[in-house]
């Protein structure tokens, strides 16, 4: 049980649940706690496609649990509008591929709020955006995508993938609270499989803070969401294999991303690869490997170029998703790799 | 609020209705017919007053007392000799941009003067009428144009990007129609709270568009999702008959944007926008609406004429005939329809007239001066409010700025900042 969390959270009652339980515990904590909070999206009413939101509108009443229309920039405006008058909505987007339509509110308008106003002191802070992302192995283009390099490079955002039931409550309780707009990204893989003893009261995890899930000394692994649990698998085999110990980072908030936890990993193993979903190039990788060796302490410490697993340069494609995503052995054979590599 | 469930529908056997989920009360017909959107008329255009300034509307008595209309007289005047003035200081380079409300100024003045001052304000950008009728000051307004400290968005937005919280008016942003949709989300927030605690007063959302701005697909959602969530919001559209160059026939086929709030299921009216008392009669009635059963939309559709060029950046004489503007700004005119009707009546004449276009003069340009000579923000505010706290990567990145700065002196001029390159310290 992580030591982030209060003694009396951590030593309290806890229940079985898995990614969406967990999720929607958190959202239930949320309206009871606050009465300004919102829940709404396409299909949230009776419970959701991916029964997030079950049971909140009977509960919490259908003012503040309820349909909308089938708009996404509808959804994500009437959000930013309820934020700026004092209210937290949490908008679900159905599926992190259809958050496009919704992109000129996010990049122009929740992002920008606070900026703009300035000393008028409103922003859309309150708003948080849920979105299910990721493979599901048979999603095809339109159920399989993570977008979450796209809003990193958006200024005013913070982003954030939970890897597991209790995390994925602790971190969104903290983004509901936040007075920062974020975005949710939950790995719909995980909403059934990943299943944990989860502490029933409210708690938070932070924001912007990575965790080291597996201590090592050799190499560290830096990735979020469900690829964590291949690089697990892959650290496992290959330590057996080679005799080597490996550090697992996860990153847990994608932006502002907690820098100081991987410089501190790197300085100490040398060896470093980023492991994600998306596609490689200006994915989180890029901007991980760059900032390791743009610190120089971090730079003069590795031992081996900074290596990415990650999605090919392509869509997602429907038949071919186990050649695409980066699996078990493409993350041991990269770890043997940059273990070979010697600078000359 | 009840939730409207999916109810049990079934057809029942030789109704006459269709019991079909999605249309309740559509009767069956034997007959195959296509609507013709040109069979019907187009909505008619609700005045008060004609351009004569004599009263059309017998049922009519003016609401305020003369000294009250005076005032709805001078704030239209006020925002003409700022366009004025501001025009020419965009062309000398003394602001960077501009955007008159030349011909539009009723539509403004006249809605938020039957606005209650704690309703919620958004808007697109001409709209400088509503600021003025709300309260903004000459150097509120110069503050912002000059971006000077005074400038609650701290000089990061462009001019005529206005915004005030004692006001009630969100910021404006360039991007078009967005803001639609914060306003039924907004309208819907004020909705929420008021259940919260019934004995707080009753308030509805207002924002202003145009007719341009009204193809966007936010423009869609905001009013679908105000009537489906039943949000107290005012949609008020400027039909100015250019989107920059785009003449509305270009723009749009049907009867205007009117006819379109009838299709989401919203009551609509379209309203001679030169006319101040019609837009004031309209939305005395929408703000009444609005607050009916809960809550629900209303959309005005005030008709009007783009007498000035789009912005400073633009030269409308490119795309239509100067006799076209100069017949408008002879033919029909908000500020002189008003003054016909004040005249007639005796609350105004040619000498009140030069004396507070004078004194109007005086006040803008005493307050442009200032603003003018006014200290610019802190620099320091270039790297705030992106977050609510200065993240780790922005006190790296505005020590990194002050480090340039301080190593390449004759680089770069901060001596107008407040403070100079100073309050960049962490």
């Amino acid at each position: 049980r992580s030591t982030e969390l209060p003694p009396e959270i951590r030593n309290g009652a806890t229940k079985k649940m898995n990614l969406f339980q967990a999720i929607n515990d958190a959202l239930g904590i949320a309206l009871a706690e606050d009465d300004s909070v919102v829940v709404f999206g396409e299909d949230v009413a009776f419970g959701g496609v991916f029964r997030c939101t079950m049971k909140l509108m009977e509960t919490h009443g259908s003012e503040r649990v309820f349909n909308t229309p089938l708009t996404e920039q509808g959804i994500m405006g009437f959000g930013i509008g309820l934020a700026a008058e004092g209210m937290r909505p949490v908008a679900e987007i159905q599926f992190a591929d259809y958050v496009f339509p919704a992109f000129d509110q996010l990049v122009n308008e929740g992002a920008k709020y606070r900026y703009r106003e300035g000393s008028c002191g409103r922003s859309a802070g309150g708003l948080t955006v849920r979105m299910p992302c990721g493979g599901v192995g048979h999603g095809g283009l339109y159920h399989s995508q993570s977008p979450e390099s796209l809003f990193t490079h958006i200024p005013g955002l913070r982003v954030i993938m939970p890897r597991s039931p209790i995390q994925a409550k602790g971190l969104l309780l903290a983004a509901i609270r936040s007075n920062d707009p974020c975005i949710f990204m939950e790995p719909k893989i995980l909403y059934r499989a990943a299943v944990e003893h989860v502490p029933v009261g409210p708690y938070e995890l932070p924001l912007s803070k990575a965790e080291i899930l597996k201590e090592g000394n050799d190499i560290t692994i830096i990735s979020y969401g469900q690829p964590l649990y291949t690089c697990l698998s892959a650290i496992k085999r290959a330590e057996e294999d080679l005799g080597i110990s490996a550090e697992l980072v996860d990153l847990r908030t994608l932006y502002p991303w907690d820098k100081q936890t991987v410089f501190n990993s790197v300085r100490k193993t040398g060896r470093v690869i980023v492991v994600h979903e998306s596609m490689v190039n200006a994915g989180i990788g890029a901007e991980v490997a760059a900032a390791i060796q743009e610190d120089h302490e971090t730079f003069i410490r590795l031992e081996a170029p900074v290596a990415r697993v990650a999605g090919w340069s392509i869509h997602n494609p429907l038949l071919y998703e186990r050649f695409h995503i980066p699996d078990v052995t493409r993350v041991y054979d990269r770890i043997k790799k940059v273990l070979d590599h010697v600078i000359s | 609020m009840r939730a409207r469930r999916a109810s049990s529908l079934s057809q029942r056997p030789d109704a006459s209705h269709v019991s079909f989920p999605g249309a309740l009360k559509s009767a069956f017909t034997s007959s195959l017919k296509y609507e013709n959107p040109e069979a019907f008329p187009a909505l008619p255009t609700y005045r008060v007053v004609n351009q004569h300034g004599i009263v059309v509307d017998q049922s009519f008595e003016p609401d305020i007392t003369d000294d009250k209309v005076v005032e709805l007289y001078k704030n239209m005047m006020f925002v003409s000799v700022m366009d004025l003035i501001m025009f020419d200081a965009q062309r000398q380079g003394r602001v960077s941009f501009y955007m008159v409300s030349a011909g539009e100024e009723a539509v403004s003045v006249g809605s938020a003067s039957v606005l209650d001052p704690e309703d919620v304000i958004f808007c697109q950008y001409r709209e400088q009428g509503a600021f003025r009728q709300r309260g903004f000051t000459a150097t509120d307004f110069m503050s912002q144009l000059f971006a000077n400290k005074r400038d609650p968005s701290k000089g990061r937005m462009m001019p005529i990007h206005y915004g005030s919280k004692e006001l009630n008016i969100h910021t404006i942003s360039s991007t078009l129609a967005t803001q639609l949709p914060h306003a039924s989300g907004a309208a819907y927030a004020l909705k929420l709270q008021r259940l919260r605690d019934p004995k707080s007063k009753p308030r509805v959302v207002a924002v202003y568009f145009g007719e341009g701005a009204a193809s966007e697909g936010d423009f869609h959602a905001a009013l679908n999702i105000a009537a489906t969530r039943s949000c107290p919001v005012i949609f008020i559209c400027r039909n100015n008959g250019y989107a920059i160059s785009t003449p509305t026939l270009e723009q749009y086929r049907g009867d205007g944007i009117a006819s379109r709030g009838i299709g989401y299921g919203i009551e609509t009216i379209r309203v001679d926008g030169n006319d101040i008392w019609a837009v004031r009669e309209a939305t005395k009635k929408a703000r009444e609406m609005a607050l009916e059963g809960g809550g629900k939309p209303v959309l005005i559709e005030c008709m009007t004429y783009r007498v000035s060029h789009h912005s400073t950046s633009d030269d409308s004489f490119a795309y239509r005939a100067r006799v076209e503007v100069e017949d408008w700004k002879r033919r029909d005119n908000p500020l002189t329809r008003l003054r016909k009707w004040m005249e007639a009546r005796g609350c105004w004449d040619e000498a009140k007239e030069k004396e507070s276009r004078e004194a109007t003069r005086k006040e803008v340009l005493k307050a442009f001066s200032e603003a003018e000579r006014e200290k610019k923000p802190p620099m320091r505010a270039m790297f705030e409010d992106v977050y609510e706290e200065l993240t780790e990567d922005l006190k790296a990145q505005m020590m990194e700025l002050k480090d340039i700065l301080d190593r390449y002196p004759d680089e770069y001029e901060v001596g107008e900042f407040e403070g100079g390159k100073d309050s960049l310290k962490v």
